[in-house]
């Protein structure tokens, strides 16, 4: 004890962000991170559309064209959605399991730091001679020296070191999950938000390695002429496209798992009832998690796997349509009977449940093999997997915003712009991609520039376009919503939508220690029960003590930076600056394990007012 | 209120689905106006797991707006709902009918499956050798000892087995109206086998990101009644076994010899020539130029002077050509051709 600070080390503004280790706020740093990638991602798809308003026009040219659909597909997975997705982890989920903290908060910031540095190294290939133009597959041969430029080697060494964030991340979220539950809060007790977390942590942990080992083959053939999957040199260009599937399949559920999460927490709130079908939802789940990994060749039925293995994977493929199927019916059935409300939350939540159907529709629809070999590489995957990606995931991350916003930042969204929010961006959504799957049987191809004047694909286009200026006011009220919130000065209540599980218990924002006293969960949506019981909370399970805090650091921050440096040596085949990059990275590895930081105690005494008193 | 206007947006959509499945796209393209047998199938399990899933939707819809209306939480209601748990039975129910569908859809995808995955020996079937390039097609028919490039030319009514590669990057085949499409991959061999039932011209496209000009890596199906096809692989064996037509103009002429002396290296023209560019040894008979633009002089000559204008990154060389050169040398591949022509 008398080894450690008694004080929070005060630090503020910028400094604080570059060292925290909270999980609050690597939460915000996360989201606008994303946010910002999310807006050059859209950016990137608004001109890609107006590039394709109308046939034969020239706006961008064949080269940007390439570049734009490669950045846009990477940034929007990799840099956008994904880290938002970190961010309602890392502000929700410590609090619904009743947990002070992450199980290891220096890894936590780790993570996101490589993240981000991960993220400006892909995106200053834009001002270094060139994007990206392999797509983001970077299918072999294409992305080999040979056929294209020097932007793929940002996209090898970028997500190289996002994705190592990534998987850091996941892995501190599955030992969260397990280990810092607060007492009764039994793994069938554990909000739908908490477990699809928690599967999609253990999604991150195994597919992860795939697409890194990926990169690293792909990174030997660029830099050191590897060979691996170079034909002319006894390569092999198939491998490359399983290795980026193995990963690339669970990545979407990656990705729609914790959506599925966010619309069962809106949906039973706003219709208060509890979750239908709570135990199937979890076992539906953990089904969908694991035959995503069983479906990766799907997205390879023309590359000549022949007729067996075709069959087989579209067979279980379709199969997932059934666990998804349960999912559905069991949100329709939750608000059936309930009392529903309709704030923007819920709106979007709504939205999402035909939305998503339709995704998902289409995706059974692709998973008959003799019929994709239409569909594959035109525009109705465009359409399907932005019904599944966008209409699924980003509906369900705005769902999530608009409910949890209060919780992160302690100030309302304004619901007449959340309205206005949701209907441009959902009328907009629909009108862009809804008439891409005709466009795609209709015979266009995905990823082209262009297209003829003679070949009826005109309509189909310009409406998609148009549709493309829907979403765009659509986030822009978004982001004047964030703006309005943060200069109004009502703050906003502990629990503003008569919640039900533990985050609402607690004030907004959070005090950095979360719980004052550690609370005991008596049942599944633990403050229902307690609201049901009459109680004014949580009845806490530990009398009020010192609370014990971990240090903040700037370690993360420089160890990112040493790896961010040596990528460019990589890129630039500059060793030297390589070797200096990784020494100090590996320094900073290494003060770490010899300092010995026991972290501080906030007191007794400094707790009172902020926290819930028991 | 809210729930109708959703019920309608969702409705109007389907309507329209229901206007575009009946007859849009154009008849040489769309994958929706099947003309052979491979593609009709394809069509058939579309119609098939689409009527199925818009069934789903349908129920999925009917009890949302249902919900969505009935439930909605009206001034001063009072009191809590009831919290239901679950209902087993139902969940049941959910878990087998989705699998019962897909039991349907299953059974005519693993005999489709097998049935386009059949190879055709060269007594069923007109052999094709196609290579990909970028971005154009070679096509060779070994067994009747012809080549050609961007136009492919098929009887109809006929079986074609084609054997596809790649000589650089990844491809993909497809001709939509006839059929779906398979990758072509460089260092490997796929197969497939299409087969046309009406005669005229189709569209084929490069379906894979191959690079800058993706997107124009356009061909052209010609299927021709069997004697006309037969008539064109004789022509087209007569020019390539002998010296390339001798010129009909003295402007011809000239282009020949500019020909000959710039172009030769990369392509072929009846026997002799390289294999770089595309075959052009019935450059006349051809649709299109580069595969895309329509065939004229002036089209020619544009693609001539700069090829890369209209092809980004693509691999012939600007020759830096002056007028008279050009104008001569579209003279001369006018008279390309192997057919009694146009
Ligand atoms: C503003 C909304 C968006 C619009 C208008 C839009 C539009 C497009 C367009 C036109 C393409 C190119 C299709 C092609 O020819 O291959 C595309 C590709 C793609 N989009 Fe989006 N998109 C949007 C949002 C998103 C979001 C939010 C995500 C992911 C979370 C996403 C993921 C992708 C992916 C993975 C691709 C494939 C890229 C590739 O083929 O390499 N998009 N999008
Ligand atoms: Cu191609």
């Amino acid at each position: 004890m008398s080894a450690h600070a008694s004080h929070a080390p005060n630090r503020s503004g910028l400094w604080d962000y570059l060292t925290t280790v909270d999980h609050k706020k690597i939460a915000i740093l996360y989201l606008i991170a994303g946010g910002i990638f999310f807006l050059a991602g859209g950016l990137e798809a608004l001109l890609i559309r107006l590039q394709l308003m109308y046939p034969e026009i020239e706006l961008v040219g064949a080269k940007t064209f390439n570049e734009l659909i490669t950045m846009h597909g990477t940034t929007m997975i990799f840099l956008a959605v994904m880290p938002i997705i970190f961010a309602l982890m890392n502000a929700i989920v410590p609090l619904q399991i009743g947990a002070r903290d992450v199980a290891f908060p220096f890894v936590n910031a780790l993570g996101f730091w490589l993240f981000f540095f991960g993220g400006v190294l892909l995106n200053t290939s834009w001002f270094l001679g060139g994007a990206p133009d392999a797509g983001w597959t970077s299918y072999t041969t294409l992305a080999l020296n040979q056929y294209s430029g020097r932007g793929v080697d940002f996209y090898v060494l970028g997500l190289q070191i996002a994705g190592l964030g990534t998987l850091i991340g996941g892995i501190n979220f599955l030992v969260t999950i397990i280990n810092m539950r607060a007492p009764g809060m039994t793994f069938m007790r554990m909000p739908m938000f908490t477990w699809t977390s928690f599967i999609t942590s253990g999604l991150i942990l195994f597919a992860f390695p795939a697409i890194t080992v990926g990169l690293v083959l792909l990174m030997f053939d660029r830099l050191f002429g590897g060979n691996f999957f170079n034909p002319d040199a006894g390569g092999n260009v198939v491998i490359w496209e399983h290795l980026f599937w193995i990963f690339g399949h669970p990545e979407v559920y990656i990705l729609i798992l914790p959506a599925f999460g966010v619309i069962s927490e809106v949906v039973s709130t706003f219709s208060r009832k509890r979750l239908f079908g709570y135990s199937s939802m979890v076992f539906a789940t953990a089904l969908i998690g694991f035959l995503g990994f069983m479906v990766w060749a799907h997205h390879m039925f023309t590359t000549g796997l022949g007729a067996i293995a075709n069959t087989l994977f579209g067979l279980a493929t379709m199969l997932i349509a059934v666990p998804t199927g349960i999912k559905i019916f069991n949100w329709l059935l939750t608000m059936w009977g309930g009392q529903i409300r309709f704030p923007t939350a819920n709106l979007f939540a709504v939205g999402f449940i035909p939305t998503f159907t339709i995704g998902g529709m289409t995706g059974v629809m692709l998973a008959v093999p003799p019929a994709d070999y239409q569909y594959h590489d035109s525009y109705f995957v465009v359409a399907h997997f932005h019904y599944v990606i966008v209409g699924g995931l980003v509906f369900g991350l705005f769902s999530g915003l608009y409910y949890w916003w209060p919780k992160m930042f302690g100030k309302m969204l304004n619901e007449t712009i959340g309205k206005w929010n949701f209907w441009t961006f959902f009328i907009g959504f629909h009108l862009t991609f809804f008439p891409q799957h005709f466009l795609g049987l209709m015979g266009m191809p995905r990823r082209v520039f262009t297209y003829l004047k003679d070949q009826n694909l005109d309509m189909g286009n310009f409406i998609s376009t148009i549709g493309a200026f829907g979403m765009t006011i659509g986030t822009i009220l978004f982001v004047i919503n964030v703006v309005v919130a943060a200069k109004s000065s009502k703050r906003a209540p502990a629990d503003p939508w008569d919640g039900r599980s533990l985050e609402w218990a607690i004030p907004s924002p959070p005090p950095e220690y979360n719980f004052v006293q550690t609370p005991l969960v008596r049942g599944l949506d633990a403050l229902w029960v307690e609201k049901m019981a009459g109680n004014k909370g949580m009845t806490p399970a530990e009398p009020i003590g010192d609370i014990h805090m971990p240090s903040p650091s700037f370690l993360p921050f420089l160890m990112s930076l040493g790896l961010f440096v040596a990528g460019y040596g990589f890129i630039y085949h500059n060793y030297v600056v390589v070797v200096i990059g990784i020494l100090a990275t590996l320094s900073c590895m290494f003060t770490r394990s010899v300092k010995d930081d026991p972290g501080y105690h906030i007191h007794e005494d400094e707790l009172e007012e902020k926290g819930v008193k028991a | 209120m809210k729930g109708w206007q959703q019920y309608w947006r969702q409705f109007s959509l389907f309507a329209l689905l229901a206007l575009v499945l009946t007859g849009c796209g154009k008849d040489e393209l769309s994958a929706l106006k099947p003309s052979g047998p491979v593609a009709a199938m394809q069509f058939d399990l579309m119609k098939l797991s689409s009527a199925i899933m818009i069934g789903v939707f349908i129920v999925v819809m009917a009890i949302f707006t249902y919900v969505l209306i009935r439930y909605r939480k009206r001034p001063g209601q009072q009191g809590i709902p009831k919290q239901v748990e679950g209902n087993h039975a139902l969940e049941i129910l959910w878990t087998v009918i989705p699998f019962l569908l897909l039991i349907i859809m299953a059974i005519p995808t693993v005999t489709t499956g097998f049935a386009l995955h059949k190879e055709y020996p060269k007594e069923e079937a007109v052999q094709v050798k196609v290579t990909a390039h970028q971005f154009w097609w070679e096509f060779e028919y070994p067994d009747l000892g012809v080549a050609s490039a961007q136009d492919l030319v098929l009887p109809v009514g006929k079986k074609v087995q084609f054997v596809l590669s790649a000589s650089d990057v990844k491809h993909a085949f497809w001709i939509p109206a006839l059929g779906g499409k398979i990758d072509t991959n460089p260092g490997q061999e796929n197969k497939m086998w299409l087969q046309a039932d009406k005669a005229g011209i189709y569209y084929g496209k490069c379906a894979e990101l191959c690079g800058a000009s993706h997107a124009l890596m356009d061909f052209k199906v010609e299927v021709k009644e069997q004697a006309d096809f037969d008539t064109w692989v004789a022509n087209m064996k007569g020019v390539q076994a002998k010296e390339p037509v001798t010129a009909t103009s003295p402007l011809a002429a000239e282009g020949q010899q500019i020909f000959d002396k710039s172009c030769l290296g990369c392509h072929a023209v009846a026997g002799k020539g390289g294999k770089m560019g595309p075959n052009l040894t019935n450059f006349a008979d051809r649709e299109r130029v580069a595969g895309i633009k329509a065939h004229t002089p002036e089209n020619i000559a544009e693609w001539l002077k700069d090829p890369q204008k209209i092809k980004p990154g693509n691999k012939m060389p600007n020759l830096n050509l002056d007028d008279n050169q050009v104008k001569a040398l579209v003279e001369y591949m006018e008279t390309l051709s192997v057919s009694e022509k146009k």
